[in-house]
């Protein structure tokens, strides 16, 4: 296997500008809308009803929530789907596979890309809360840096899906029996220590949760030691994601 | 003092599950050569064209892509090699300009010489006034000529062809002849494969016929001619018992012949009495072909 080329990345990148530059205010539009409607449906809705949650107007505590709903959908689907047409659908990866780029040059350059794309989309949602309550803190300018690192693993977790199945339709499995509960276990809408006891330790394996708690960490400034905690897990989640795409991918493209 | 090969593929074998696709194969590509690898659907062209560009693995055997080894330096090898698949892969949502300067991108074409070679693809798929026109408004021989200028965007020394007009019409394919002519003649190692008997006699200065994973013969069309089939043919018409007839014969009179439906080709006639011929029935004459080589070596017909 060929070493690690970043001189790759580019070219990868290249690609994923020419589309986004076509489609980026269809995948702009649904990457900001969805989590909005959770924030104004959910955080207000339910909010009416409930003042405060773990200290914080529960519409700022689902605000800061719907920065991670934003990380999960922009990141995992576009894994998935993107993924699986360009290999499936349009061959583009035996295209690209036969220059000298080689696979996990081509699902690190798009993971990064995505990441890169879901630091603006998951900063959304909390922008949108400052005017609900949110008061705007230096620590905020991490929560790109935090979407990113979320996005990676995640993206590269919908890479690695994206190889697991034979047909596109598939992908509805892992969207209910995976994604949903990495969104509702998590601490989005209602602190997990409601849960019962074993929720919590699932959640301690969910990427999503660890956003979530970094980012309201970075919100409400209360940034820790304990903090980089969190940031391990998400590392750790992205190295073995994407070790995991990069070997799927490996198995269905090199023949 | 001989060049080394621009390609040189020794032993090599692949295996998918119980089919072997490449069976010990081994060639040379002399550079500046055109090497047409002529076989039917299935004989294992597409395979090792992939083995090439070191994306379908080898079981055993090796190849060299101008000294790059592929075990070693896949990446190295596909850095000088252009390829033209055979499946269509660009993006048919993006223009013709933007999928050529993402291959530019990918093959690392240094920046400051992308615009030339977007250029100058353009123009040798001709295609510079519709360079704006997205890939899925290009008709099919537009799109193959796009994907013949991508294949040489990066200035290729080896350049991997396969079925470069396999499901086209004649006048488009003749099109492609002239592209892909042109290139030839501009020094560059071309290795085609087609099961298109005319489009390997009219560009490959070599031709290695390939069945079941092997090369079962090896020579310019001429000499493949001369040594299996011949210079003269003859053809004779009619129903099923005549031919077998004519077959038997034929043989008895130590000559090679081959069916095809309604038709019986008797091969290298040209030192037989006309006589002899004429008794047999109605005849009409003609030159051997390559499809009296490939046909008499490997049973099998040529579709298309």
């Amino acid at each position: 296997m060929a070493r690690f080329d970043v001189r790759s990345l580019p070219a990868v990148w290249t690609r994923e500008l020419i589309i986004f530059k076509r489609y980026w205010p269809g995948t702009t539009f649904t990457a900001v809308l969805e989590p909005l409607i959770f924030l104004f449906a959910i955080g207000l809705g339910v909010g009416a009803f409930i003042d405060e949650i773990a200290g914080v107007k529960y519409v700022v505590f689902v605000g800061t929530g719907a920065v991670a709903t934003a990380v999960l959908f922009s990141s995992v689907f576009p894994g998935m789907y993107n993924t699986f047409i360009a290999r499936v659908f349009q061959k583009v990866y035996d295209g690209i596979l036969s220059t000298p780029t080689t696979t996990a040059e081509l699902m690190v350059g798009e993971a990064s890309w995505v990441a890169a794309r879901t630091a603006v989309y998951g900063s959304v949602p909390m922008m949108a809360t400052i005017p609900f309550g949110l008061t705007p803190r230096w620590g905020m300018l991490l929560v790109p840096f935090i979407c990113f690192i979320s996005a990676l693993g995640l993206t590269f977790l919908g890479q690695y899906i994206s190889g697991l199945v034979k047909v596109i339709d598939s992908f509805s499995y892992f969207q209910s029996a995976l994604l949903t509960p990495l969104l509702f276990v998590s601490g989005t809408y209602f602190p997990i220590d409601g849960l019962p006891k074993w929720f919590g330790t699932i959640s301690n394996v969910n990427p999503v949760y660890h956003c979530i708690e970094l980012v309201r960490d970075a919100c409400f400034g209360t940034l820790s030691p304990a903090s980089l905690w969190h940031v391990l897990v998400l590392v750790v989640f992205a190295a073995i994601t994407g070790t995991l795409s990069i070997r799927v991918m490996t198995k269905r493209l090199i023949t | 003092m001989p060049q080394s090969p621009a390609l040189a593929v020794r032993n090599v074998t692949k295996r998918f599950g119980d089919f072997v696709a490449v069976n010990d194969l081994s060639l040379d590509v002399q550079p500046g050569t055109c090497l047409g690898l002529l076989g039917p659907n299935g004989a294992g062209k597409t395979t090792l064209m992939r083995m090439i560009t070191g994306q379908t693995g080898l079981n055993g055997g090796s190849i060299s892509v101008l000294d790059f080894d592929i075990a070693t330096q896949s990446r190295e090898a596909r850095a000088v090699l252009g390829v033209c698949p055979q499946q269509d892969n660009m993006d048919d949502q993006q223009t013709a300009r933007e999928n050529l300067a993402l291959w530019a991108a990918l093959c690392r074409v240094p920046r400051a010489q992308r615009k030339s070679a977007i250029a100058k693809a353009l123009a040798t798929a001709q295609l510079t006034e519709r360079a704006g026109e997205r890939v899925t408004n290009l008709s099919g021989g537009m799109r193959r000529r796009l994907l013949l200028g991508r294949a040489f965007i990066n200035s290729p020394k080896l350049v991997l062809l396969d079925e470069p007009t396999v499901g086209l019409d004649p006048q488009v394919r003749s099109d492609l002849w002239l592209i892909i002519d042109a290139m030839r003649r501009s020094g560059v190692t071309v290795v085609m494969s087609t099961h298109y008997i005319e489009e390997a006699e009219r560009l490959a200065d070599d031709i290695a016929i390939v069945n079941h994973g092997r090369v079962i013969a090896r020579g310019t069309p001429h000499q493949l001619r001369e040594r299996y089939v011949g210079v003269e043919a003859v053809e004779y018409f009619g129903p099923p018992e005549v031919l077998d007839e004519i077959a038997s014969k034929a043989a008895d009179a130590g000559l090679k012949s081959r069916r095809a439906g309604l038709s019986i080709s008797v091969l290298g006639v040209e030192n037989t009495s006309v006589e002899l011929l004429n008794s047999w029935g109605r005849l009409s004459r003609r030159p051997t072909n390559l499809e009296d080589v490939f046909v008499l070596l490997t049973g099998e017909s040529l579709d298309g």
